[in-house]
C-alpha cells in the first residue's frame, strides 16, 4: 500500500495536486476526489467503481484524509478535497492539545485512552505537553488555513488508530500468527532435521517430471472436455436452483435416481473415477461386470475402501473378512491377483493395519482400469444408457420476477435412519435421502 | 596510422585438431586451452546455439498463459448474490458445503458453530463452542456431523441431531489435540477420519471414533494455514500451506513429504486443488494467487494485478477449473480465468474483509463468509456461452 501511496504523490507521475477551495479559504497541495479516482483508473486499468473501492481503502487505512467533514471515511468522486497523511507521531500529543483546547471536554473513550498513555508514558508527559502547548501557540499564529488542515489531519489519524467503540476498526488483524523468524529460532536444527532436508533433496532430484508442455496441454483439455458441465460456466438444465428457486436440477441429479441426465451420462467417459464416484455410475457398472463374472473386482476394491477410511477399531475384523471372502484359497468370491502381489499381501496379513491391502486394491484397481472399463464403454449397456438419458427442458423464465416460488427444504441427510456414510460400502443401496 | 588492434597470435599446435595453426586462448570449464581459430568458432557456435535452444525452451516452458492464448475468452457475464445468510453475531471465519448441495456449516469469532439450508435460509443447528476465534469447520461426508475447532487447540465433532431434547453439546467428541490454535481441518472420504492443521507447525490424522493419532506431518517452518485433500484416484495426499511461505504435497500414508513449493512472498492462506487433481492454486497475503503443477513440479501461473495489494485469504475452483475464485482482504471476490490468467470480474458487496469462499459441490454456486458476519451465496450468468447448449433431440 505504501507503493501506490508514494507513486501517488510523485510530483510528475502522481495525482494532479491544486490549491483548493474550502468555503473561503484555499489550501495549497490538496487533490480532489475525483482526480484520485481518475488517476487510479489511469494507472492500474480498472473500472472506476474499482477506483473509488481501492481510494476508500486508502482513505480508511489513513493515508489520505479529507479536509472537509472528517468524521466520515468516505471518500467522494467529486470535488471534495483531500491530503495526503504526513506521519504524525503520538495520538497523545493530540489528545493532550485536546484537553488542553477544551479544558476537559473529552469524550468518555476518549478520556481513557488519555489516562491509559498518561500511565504508560508518565516519564515523558511532561515533554508531551510542552509539545501539546507549542504546537497549540503555533497554531494560533498560522494561517487558517493551515490550521484548518492539521486539524483534519489529526482528526482522521485518531479516527483510524483509535475508532470510537462500536465502529469496525480498519486495522483489526486475526489471532497472532507465529512468523517465520520467530519459530526458526525455536526450531531445533539437530542432525535428524538435517539428514530429513538431504534425503528430501535427493528425492526430489531422482524425481521424474513431465515436461511442462504435456502438462499445460492437459489443463486445455481438461478445462475443454469438462466446461459444459460445469453450471457457472455453462448454466445448468432446466434452471440454477438459486437462480428460479426451484429446486427441480437438484432432483433431477439426485444420488441415486432411476434416469440420470445424459450430461452424467457423459461424464461415466471422462475417467474411470468419475464412473466409480456416482452410485448410479457405479450400480451399471456392477451390473456389467456381473455379466462378464467379475463383479469381485469391484467388491473387493469396495471393501479395501472401507478398510482404508474406517474406523481404527474395525480394522482387524475388516481384514479378516476381507481375506475369508476375497483372499482365501477356495473363498466365495476370489479376485484374481498376480502371484507377487498375492505373496506380499498375505505376508502383510500377520500384521493387519489399514494400509495392509494397498497393493492388492491397487493392482484390482488398474486391471478393472485398463481393461474392465474400456469394454464397459464400448459395450451396448452404456450405449444404451446414452441414448436414453435425457436432456432436461429449459424452464420458461417467469414474466413477472416478483412471483417468487416458494423454496422447498429437504430433509436433512441427519435425518436418515441409518446414518450410513456415504463411502465405498455406501453403493446403490443406501444414501438416498436426500430429495 | 589504422587504430586496429591486433591480436598476439600464437603459433601452435591446436589442442582440439592438432593442426599447425594460429592459437587463441579458450576457457573450457575454468581450464585455459589452446584452440585454433576454425576450432574456437565451432565451439562458439555451439554454445550460441545451445544458448538459444535453452532460451526458447524457458520461454516456451513459461507459462500456461502462452499455451492457452488459442482458448476462447469467457465473454460477458452476470452475478448476482442469491441469498445473504445473515445470523453470526460475529466475524465468519470459515465455512463448508455439506454433499446435499445446499447446506452450510459456518463458525465465526464469538464461538457460534451454525449449520443452515442456504436455500431457504433456515438455520437448522446452532452450537456454541467454549472457545472464540472458530477458524476451522468441516462438514462430514455423510451429512450426519461436522467438525470445528479454533483457539482452543483441539477439534471437536458434533454429531446432528434434530431431537429437541438433545443438547448437541452433550455428544461432542474432542477427537484432535494440538499446541496450538487449529487452523484448518477437513473430513478424509469418510466419517470416520479427519485431518486437522495447526499453529503448531504440524498437520494430523485422527480416527474420530477413538480420538488416536493416526499419522503426523512435520516439515513446516512455521503456523499452518490450510489444507486440502487431492481428488485422485489412489486418494492418498493432500497439500497444505502455511505461514513459512511453503506449499508442501504429504502422503498420507508414510507421513513423508512428496513435493514442496516455496515460490509465495507471503504467508500462504489458502490452498485448493485443481478438479483432475494434477495441480493445486495458492491464495497468500502477498496479494497473488499462483497455480503450482505436481507433474511438472513447478509453479506454471501467476495470478496478479497492480490494483490489488491485499492479500487472498481463500480461492477455489469452479467445477470446470476454468475459473478461480479468490475472497480478499480488500473485501473484494475477484474471478480469475484459470487459464489465461487475466481477471474476469470483480465482485463488490461485503463490508469487510472476505476470510472463507467455497464452490458448492455440484458447481452451482458459490459462498462467501466476510468479517462482516454474513454470508453471501453467489452465481453467474455468462450472456455468451464458451460451449453451445446442445439443441434438444
Amino acid at each position: 500500500m505504501e507503493r501506490v501511496v508514494v507513486s501517488m504523490q510523485d510530483p510528475d507521475q502522481g495525482v494532479k495536486m491544486r490549491s483548493q477551495r474550502l468555503l473561503v479559504t484555499v489550501i495549497p497541495h490538496a487533490v480532489t476526489g475525483s482526480d484520485v479516482v481518475q488517476w487510479l483508473t489511469q494507472k492500474f486499468c480498472i473500472s472506476e467503481e474499482e477506483a473509488v473501492h481501492l481510494g476508500a481503502v486508502l482513505l480508511q487505512h489513513g493515508y489520505i484524509y479529507p479536509l472537509r467533514d472528517p468524521r466520515s471515511l468516505v471518500l467522494r468522486p467529486d470535488e471534495t478535497p483531500y491530503r495526503f497523511q504526513v506521519r504524525l507521531w503520538g495520538a497523545a500529543i493530540y489528545l493532550a492539545k485536546k484537553n488542553i483546547r477544551k479544558q476537559g471536554t473529552l469524550a468518555d473513550y476518549e478520556k481513557e485512552c488519555y489516562d491509559r498513555l498518561h500511565t504508560k508514558i508518565s516519564h515523558a508527559w511532561d515533554l508531551v505537553l510542552m509539545q501539546a502547548r507549542e504546537q497549540l501557540r503555533a497554531a494560533k499564529q498560522r494561517r487558517k488555513g493551515d490550521r484548518l488542515v492539521i486539524a483534519c489531519q489529526e482528526q482522521t489519524y485518531w479516527l483510524v488508530n483509535r475508532p470510537p467503540p462500536g465502529v469496525p476498526s480498519v486495522l483489526e488483524q486475526g489471532p497472532g500468527r507465529g512468523s517465520c523468524a520467530a519459530s526458526r529460532v525455536h526450531m531445533t536444527k539437530s542432525a535428524d532435521f538435517y539428514k530429513q532436508e538431504i534425503e528430501y533433496c535427493r528425492r526430489a532430484l531422482g524425481r521424474t517430471r513431465v515436461k511442462s508442455s504435456v502438462c499445460l496441454e492437459a489443463y486445455l483439455s481438461f478445462c475443454g472436455q469438462r466446461g459444459p458441465h460445469d453450471p457457472l460456466v455453462s448454466g445448468c438444465l432446466p434452471s440454477n436452483p438459486w437462480i428460479s428457486d426451484d429446486d427441480a436440477y437438484w432432483v433431477m441429479n439426485a444420488p441415486t435416481v432411476a434416469a440420470p441426465t445424459k450430461l452424467r451420462v457423459e461424464r461415466w467417459g471422462f475417467s474411470f473415477r468419475e464412473l466409480l464416484e456416482d452410485p448410479v455410475g457405479r450400480a451399471h457398472f456392477m451390473d456389467f461386470l456381473g455379466k462378464e463374472f467379475s463383479g469381485e473386482n469391484l467388491s473387493f476394491w469396495e471393501a479395501c475402501e472401507e478398510l482404508r477410511y474406517g474406523a481404527q477399531a474395525r480394522v482387524p475384523t475388516l481384514v479378516d473378512a476381507v481375506y475369508q471372502q476375497f483372499l482365501a484359497p477356495g473363498a466365495a468370491r476370489w479376485v484374481n491377483i498376480d502371484s507377487r502381489t498375492m505373496e506380499r499381501t498375505l505376508e502383510g496379513l500377520r500384521q493387519p493395519h489399514r494400509y495392509v491391502l494397498d497393493d492388492a486394491q491397487l493392482h484390482i484397481y488398474m486391471l478393472m482400469k485398463k481393461d474392465s472399463y474400456p469394454r464397459f464403454l464400448k459395450s451396448d449397456m452404456y450405449k444404451g444408457l446414452l441414448a436414453e438419458a435425457g436432456i432436461p427442458l429449459e424452464t420458461k423464465k417467469r414474466v413477472f420476477p416478483f412471483s417468487r416460488r416458494p423454496r422447498h427444504s429437504s430433509p436433512s441427510p441427519a435425518l436418515l435412519p441409518t446414518a450410513v456414510e456415504l463411502t465405498a460400502a455406501g453403493g446403490p443401496g443406501g444414501g438416498d435421502g436426500v430429495a | 596510422m589504422c587504430d586496429q588492434t591486433f591480436l598476439a597470435n600464437v603459433f601452435g599446435s591446436c589442442d582440439k585438431c592438432f593442426k599447425q595453426r594460429a592459437l587463441r586462448p579458450v576457457f573450457k570449464k575454468s581450464q585455459q586451452l589452446s584452440y585454433c581459430s576454425t576450432c574456437a568458432e565451432i565451439v562458439s557456435a555451439t554454445l550460441k546455439k545451445i544458448k538459444g535452444q535453452l532460451d526458447t525452451a524457458r520461454a516456451r516452458a513459461a507459462g500456461l498463459h502462452q499455451v492457452a492464448e488459442r482458448v476462447e475468452a469467457l465473454g460477458q457475464f452476470v452475478m448476482k448474490t442469491r441469498r445473504t445468510l445473515k445470523g453470526h453475531g460475529n466475524k465468519v471465519l470459515c465455512m463448508d458445503w455439506c454433499k446435499d448441495k445446499r447446506r452450510i456449516v459456518s463458525s465465526s469469532q464469538d464461538g457460534k458453530v451454525i449449520v443452515w439450508d442456504s436455500f431457504t435460509t433456515n438455520k437448522e443447528h446452532a452450537v456454541t463452542m467454549p472457545c472464540t476465534w472458530v477458524m476451522a469447520c468441516a462438514y462430514a461426508p455423510s451429512g450426519c456431523a461436522i467438525a470445528c475447532g479454533g483457539l482452543d487447540n483441539k477439534c471437536s465433532v458434533y454429531p446432528l441431531t434434530f431431537d429437541k431434547n438433545e443438547n448437541m453439546a452433550a455428544k461432542k467428541k474432542s477427537v484432535a489435540m494440538h499446541t496450538n490454535y487449529l487452523s484448518a481441518c477437513s473430513f478424509t472420504n469418510s466419517d470416520m477420519q479427519i485431518l486437522t492443521a495447526s499453529g503448531d507447525g504440524t498437520c494430523a490424522l485422527w480416527d474420530v471414533e477413538s480420538g488416536q493419532l493416526l499419522q503426523s506431518f512435520h516439515g513446516h517452518g512455521a503456523d499452518v494455514l490450510c489444507l486440502d485433500l487431492a481428488p485422485s484416484e489412489t486418494g492418498n495426499t493432500f497439500v497444505s500451506g502455511g505461514c513459512d511461505k511453503k506449499a508442501m504435497v504429504w502422503d498420507m500414508r508414510s507421513g513423508q513429504c512428496v513435493q514442496a513449493f516455496e515460490t509465495h512472498e507471503s504467508d500462504i492462506n489458502s490452498v485448493r486443488y485443481y478438479p483432475s487433481g494434477d495441480a493445486f492454486a495458492s491464495g497468500s497475503d502477498d496479494a497473488t494467487c499462483r497455480l503450482y503443477d505436481l507433474r511438472a513440479d513447478r509453479e506454471v501461473a501467476i495470478y496478479s494485478k497492480e490494483s490489488i495489494i491485499f492479500g487472498a485469504s481463500s480461492v477455489d475452483f469452479s467445477l470446470s477449473g476454468r475459473l478461480l475464485f479468490a475472497g480478499y482482504n480488500d473485501y473484494t471476490i475477484n474471478v480469475w480465468d484459470v487459464l489465461k490468467g487475466s481477471r474476469v470480474s470483480i465482485l463488490f458487496g461485503h463490508e469487510n474483509r472476505v476470510s472463507t469462499l467455497r464452490v458448492s459441490p455440484d458447481g452451482t454456486a458459490f459462498c462467501s463468509g466476510s468479517w462482516d458476519h454474513t454470508l453471501r451465496v453467489r452465481e453467474m450468468v455468462f450472456s455468451f456461452r464458451v460451449c453451445e447448449r446442445r439443441k434438444e433431440g
